[in-house]
């Protein structure tokens, strides 16, 4: 049998943190498929949730994007943005989500870039914009993220700070941030220091060094207290494999 | 069988957006990103050549794309412009406008356009949410707080910070965003009567808040229906008759984007698009092909083809096209 990719590596790194009854808000593509697979491994109660209002979603097929009629089918409700917004905005709910989100840039405490690259007004590449990332970021209590992991990705500082992440100074003071828990890239996952809220390399993928990650990170990245990822089990494979992306149109 | 002349509503799509969309409205529509857009609606406006549209919707998507490349926008308010992964880092012709320097942007968030548009529904000239307030969003506009006043479809403020009174020695801060309360709101739906009550099915994203927040509203839609069978479950029912303007019926009135139920997206199309939206001159041999040498919704779906709408026909289970091959491969 074929060994794990680093894209099935990625989505079952995400997929275990993924616990039972957690209420998942999922955006396109590779998100999706993490949340899928946690609730057919070890998260059989949770819930899959979309912003465009499809609660419980079954996804028997896999959607191509949020507002896909897939996310439709055979869902508890069906109901629309102002009210899944709600959803999340209210603590009584909001506390058991964990959002999974995407971007183009990242820095160190896990703000996110998804609106563009160079000056605001006249950028040089302009990305689709926030969508509902930066909403979920703040409502959440907790997002994982997934990135590929590229120099020109992992920056000191960011072109445009589309969603927030931890937010080391004002600590303590009633202000709204992300609580970025992971970050999920195709050469190993990463964790925010509890103390000074910055990011570290927690795991490794199999045939990749810690020198090989710090070179492709553009600020300075603790390696020390990093391992090696844990081997996914067959039986995960298989299921990502033959029935929740048969198509391969995500992995 | 319905008699279309006791109700003045139903016209074609000409006459629809003839009488209801100007040059220089503030325009929003329905859907998101692959789902329910106005297409057969907004082909109509880029026929017209329709010019200066301001252009104001959460997340879009087909129509918002092909409108921005047929230079019919000038102003646009968005959360997120694109067809998710049909369209991977952005709509072709969203990203060029805007790399371009062609069209003046504002960014919001989804949840921000919704609520502006939640306000607009219901009388409010704003409504707060709580946010970070040191994002992009709150912090850089597009549009200055001087330019605003050449402006006068925007509101003065891009956002603000109100403070909560009830909250312990009223010092808690809340983003609060501004109502929009469009000229036209196009929707397409899968039923209208010829009074113009709406019913959607499936996820109604924020159609219903964007209906009802703007002046006038043309609804296109999969089956035209007698009243009194839309009355027999009122409960299924979205969007009061006497705010909509116009019924147009429609079928396959948002292809290539999908309707539930009824239809599924056309994945070739939607890459076909992508493929020729890469650049102005292909961009150009698409509208003529699709938009300017057709006569009118009937004649798009003559070139597009029975076979290809056939395939992507929904099964009455799922409401999508079981095993559609959606990969290009």
């Amino acid at each position: 049998m074929r060994e794990a990719s680093p894209r099935e590596l990625m989505v079952l790194a995400a997929a275990r943190r993924i616990h039972d009854g957690d209420i998942v808000f999922c955006g396109t593509g590779i998100s999706m498929i993490a949340a899928m697979a946690a609730k057919r491994i070890q998260a059989p109660n949770s819930v899959i949730f979309f912003e465009t209002g499809g609660i419980d979603s079954q996804l028997l097929e896999l959607p191509l994007s949020v507002g896909d009629p897939r996310v439709m089918t055979q869902a508890s409700i069906h109901t629309g943005l102002v009210d899944s917004f709600g959803i999340l905005q209210n603590p009584n709910t909001g506390s058991r989500v964990v959002a999974i989100l995407g971007a183009g840039q990242i820095d160190a405490y896990g703000n996110l870039n998804s609106t563009c690259i160079g000056p605001y007004h006249r950028p040089r590449v302009r990305f689709p914009g926030s969508g509902g990332a930066t909403d979920a970021a703040v409502f959440a209590a907790r997002t994982l993220i997934f990135m590929k992991l590229e120099r020109r990705k992992f920056v000191e500082k960011l072109d445009y700070l589309s969603t927030p992440g931890w937010e080391p100074k004002k600590r303590g003071k009633e202000v709204r941030h992300g609580r970025p828990e992971a970050v999920i890239t195709n050469k190993g996952t990463f964790m925010f220091d509890k103390r000074t809220s910055r990011m570290y390399l927690a795991t490794i993928f199999p045939g990749i060094s810690a020198d090989e990650i710090r070179n492709d990170v553009g600020f300075e990245l603790d390696t020390a207290q990093a391992r090696m990822e844990e081997e996914p089990p067959q039986k995960s494979l298989d299921l990502l494999r033959k029935h929740i992306d048969p198509q391969h149109l995500i992995i | 069988m319905v008699n279309l002349n006791k109700h003045a509503k139903v016209m074609s799509a000409r006459e629809a957006v003839e009488k209801f969309v100007h040059d220089g409205d503030l325009i929003t529509f329905g859907g998101f990103t692959i789902t329910r857009n106005p297409m057969g609606l907004c082909h109509e406006i880029i026929r017209q050549r329709k010019k200066d549209l301001h252009v104001a919707v959460h997340s879009q998507g087909q129509a918002f794309d092909l409108l921005i490349g047929a230079d019919c926008v000038n102003l646009i308010e968005v959360a997120y412009g694109g067809t998710a992964r049909f369209s991977p880092g952005g709509g072709p012709c969203f990203r060029r406008a805007i790399e371009g320097g062609r069209i003046r942007f504002e960014d919001y968030t989804n949840f921000q356009m919704s609520l502006r548009f939640l306000a607009g529904a219901m009388g409010l000239p704003f409504l707060p949410l709580y946010s970070s307030l040191k994002t992009g969003v709150v912090r850089k506009w597009g549009v200055s707080f001087s330019e605003r006043k050449n402006h006068p479809k925007l509101p003065s403020k891009k956002l603000g910070v109100v403070r909560n009174p009830f909250s312990e020695g009223g010092r808690e801060e809340l983003l609060v965003v501004p109502a929009l309360t469009p000229d036209v709101a196009l929707i397409h739906a899968h039923q209208a009567d010829t009074e113009g009550t709406v019913r959607i099915k499936g996820l109604t994203f924020t159609d219903v808040e964007q209906a009802k927040a703007s002046r006038h509203v043309i609804v296109s839609c999969e089956e035209l229906i007698d009243p009194e069978e839309l009355r027999r479950d009122p409960s299924q029912n979205k969007i009061p008759f006497f705010m909509v303007d116009a019924v147009v019926h429609m079928p396959f009135g948002a292809h290539p984007t999908a309707c539930f139920g009824y239809y599924d997206y056309d994945p070739r199309h939607l890459k076909l698009y992508a493929e020729m939206a890469r650049s102005e001159e292909k961009l150009n041999g698409y509208l003529e092909t699709y938009v300017y040498s057709t006569e009118d919704h009937s004649d798009y779906l003559s070139r597009i083809g029975w076979e290809d709408l056939e395939r992507i026909k929904a099964d009455p289970e799922t409401g999508y096209a079981v095993g559609l091959e959606r990969s290009g491969r």
